[in-house]
Order: C-alpha cells, then sequence, then structure tokens
C-alpha cells in the first residue's frame, strides 16, 4: 500500500469519524419506536425487520478495518493490501438467514391472527393481552 | 390472486429463467467470488415468486408440484451433514478432498474447491426448497383468508364493540 | 399522551448510546485481530478456499450452518403446521394411528 493511499485513507476516516455507529443507533431508534407506537401488526413486523437489519449493520461495521478490502484472495487486488475482518460477515450471513426465518414465521403468525379475530388492529386483539 | 397483464407475463416468460442462472452462477462460484448457497438459494427462490406475481396462483399451483421442494428442503441439510462427516479423521468439518491429509492443496493458483463447492450446491439446494416451500404455503393462506373459510370462529367474542 | 412517553423513553436511550460511543472501539481500528489475521493468511492454502468467508462459514465454523440450515428447516415446517388443511388433520386421533 502506498504513502498517497494511506494519507486519503486517513483524511476519509477523520472526516467519517464514528458517524457510522450514529447511523445505526438512529436506525435501532426509530425502529424501537415504530414497534412500540404502532397498532397494526404488519407495521410492528416491519419495524421488527428494520432492526434485525440495522443489528446485522453493526456487526459489519464491527468489523471494518480502515482502508480494508473485501476478504477474498483474488479480488483484493494489491498484494499488500489488507482486508476487512471475515469472522463478523460469516456470522452476519448466519444472522440474516435466521431473520428470514424468524420473519416468515412471524408473518404466517399475523395471518392466522388475522384470520382468528379478523382484525390487525393490537388493540382489538384482546387476548394477547392476558 | 389474478394474473397480471399480458407485457407482465411476456417479460416474466423471457426474464424469469434469468434469475434461476444467475442463482446457479452464485451458487457455484461461491468458493472464489462473493456469494455461496444461501444468497442464490434467495435469488433462486424469487423465481417462483415473480411466477405467482405474474400468472397468478391457480395457474402456478397447477404447474408446480410441492413434493419437489419437500424433498430439496429435507436433500439439503442432510447432504450438508454427511459432507460435514467427511472430514471426520481431522475434525468435523475439513476440506478433505482439496487438502488430503493435511498436506499441501492439489492446485496452486485456482484453488479446486473440494468440499466447499459441494457444501454451497447442497445449502443452496436446501435454501432454495425451504423458501420456495415457504412462499407456496403463504400464497396458500391468502386463498385461505379471502374465502374465509374458518374464519369468525373467535368473531365478536372478545373484540370491542366499537 | 402514550406517543410521548414513549418519545422520552426513546431520547432516554438515545442519551444511553451516547454513553456508550465513549466505550466502543473507534471505526476502522478494531479492538483485536489476531485470530481474523490467521483466517486470513491461511484460509488458501490451509482448506483450499481464496474466499474467506466463505472457507470460514462452511469449514472453521460449519458447525454454526448446520445450526442455521436446521432453523430454517424449523421455520418452514412450523409454517407447514400452521397452514395445514383441515382434511389432513386427522379424525381427533392425535397421530396415534395404529
Amino acid at each position: 500500500m502506498t504513502d498517497s493511499s494511506v494519507k486519503a485513507i486517513a483524511k476519509v476516516m477523520d472526516s467519517v469519524g464514528d458517524s457510522a455507529y450514529v447511523v445505526v443507533a438512529l436506525i435501532v431508534l426509530m425502529a424501537l419506536y415504530a414497534m412500540l407506537t404502532q397498532k397494526n401488526l404488519l407495521k410492528v413486523s416491519i419495524a421488527i425487520s428494520v432492526m434485525c437489519s440495522s443489528v446485522n449493520m453493526f456487526l459489519v461495521l464491527l468489523g471494518y478495518r480502515a482502508g480494508g478490502n473485501i476478504p477474498i484472495h483474488f479480488l483484493k487486488g494489491d498484494e499488500s493490501a489488507l482486508m476487512v475482518l471475515p469472522t463478523p460477515q460469516c456470522l452476519t450471513l448466519t444472522a440474516i438467514v435466521i431473520g428470514l426465518a424468524t420473519t416468515a414465521l412471524m408473518l404466517s403468525l399475523i395471518v392466522m391472527l388475522r384470520k382468528h379475530y379478523g382484525t390487525l388492529d393490537i388493540d382489538e386483539i384482546r387476548r394477547l393481552r392476558g | 390472486m389474478r394474473p397480471m397483464s399480458v407485457v407482465v407475463t411476456k417479460v416474466c416468460d423471457i426474464f424469469a429463467w434469468f434469475m434461476v442462472v444467475f442463482g446457479a452462477l452464485i451458487i457455484n462460484n461461491g468458493h472464489n467470488t462473493p456469494g455461496g448457497g444461501f444468497q442464490g438459494g434467495a435469488v433462486v427462490a424469487t423465481f417462483l415468486s415473480f411466477l405467482l406475481a405474474a400468472y397468478g396462483s391457480r395457474r402456478v399451483f397447477a404447474w408446480v408440484r410441492e413434493n419437489i421442494f419437500g424433498f430439496m428442503a429435507c436433500f439439503g441439510p442432510l447432504s450438508f451433514f454427511v459432507f460435514g462427516c467427511l472430514g471426520f479423521p481431522h475434525s468435523f468439518f475439513f476440506n478433505s478432498i482439496a487438502v488430503p491429509e493435511g498436506g499441501q492443496p492439489i492446485s496452486d493458483w485456482l484453488p479446486y474447491a473440494g468440499t466447499i463447492s459441494l457444501m454451497d450446491l447442497s445449502v443452496g439446494c436446501g435454501v432454495v426448497g425451504a423458501l420456495s416451500m415457504i412462499i407456496l404455503l403463504m400464497y396458500k393462506s391468502i386463498h385461505m383468508v379471502e374465502t374465509g373459510e374458518g374464519m369468525g370462529g373467535e368473531r365478536g367474542h372478545d373484540r370491542f364493540e366499537r | 399522551m402514550r406517543k410521548t412517553v414513549f418519545m422520552a423513553a426513546i431520547i432516554v436511550l438515545a442519551g444511553l448510546f451516547c454513553g456508550l460511543f465513549e466505550e466502543i472501539h473507534p471505526f476502522g481500528i478494531p479492538a483485536s485481530t489476531a485470530m481474523d489475521d490467521y483466517f486470513i493468511v491461511h484460509a488458501p492454502e490451509d482448506r483450499s478456499s481464496h474466499n474467506v468467508v466463505t472457507s470460514m462459514v462452511f469449514d472453521y465454523r460449519g458447525f454454526d450452518t448446520i445450526g442455521e440450515a436446521s432453523v430454517l428447516f424449523t421455520a418452514l415446517s412450523s409454517i407447514a403446521a400452521l397452514f395445514r388443511n383441515k382434511d389432513a388433520r386427522g379424525e381427533g386421533d392425535g397421530g396415534r394411528r395404529g
């Protein structure tokens, strides 16, 4: 890696700073607010999916290394180039598929609730309140 | 769901197969390009949802046999487990085809993927089967809710009367 | 009323997140990279795959992937159990046939 590219990367990292973490925190808070205040079950499930995606994004951000390329030896370009950490990406792959499975099961349960009660409003589904 | 217009069905005729080809490309090149079994399987599973959106559920359910997807969803994890057992003298998961007995790999420049490519194929098979089966079952549930079959068993029993 | 209470709770949580930013490592400089450097260096020779992520998913941490496949299969079977037909439900014998 040449000196000029190192300087350019350092400049970009100074300007970016920790704003990536701020973006993730904002997405989590927005999803949490929607999850707490919405009455429609479909909108609640959308909020849960958004929060799942933000957690995946946070895991990938934790493994980012400044100036790193993708962890594939064919495609990294320069021989001495850095690579981002592969372990968080691997675990994120697992988390994405599990989020997909839980979303499918959640939507099926919502379909059964709609069939059973005739509505999607949580206030009208009283039995869930205990 | 009713079928969509002629334009959509023609576009579906031409382009739907490319989804399967693209997904197979992603699955097969998983060992040295970005991608792998899960991503390619998800791409292939969009093929069935495209068919359902374009042609409507009645015609697609006449074309598709669900047992094939169920068989794929069962076959994928089982074959994955068997490929994992191939590396047993070393550890549970070891690329014992391409790296025999912990020695040097067979090819230097282009890696001979060994069990990794086979595991890509088996996991892709499982994901395609599971996601297509989930899509088919949820379309069936739409029909079940729309016709009102079995509905209203608890209706008015514990709802607010507004 | 309810929305203002939740909004206040969200703002408090945002303040807690601001405190957490002090603890986390700066973006782009991971805390400890020894294990990942080992994987990056040794994956092509050791496991014969130039894609390090694939060699981790299917080889180094293949046991996780078995769990993942079983989770997907469990979701599929539970959805199939939710949406099964009334005809296939049997005459109330609870599966203890024969």
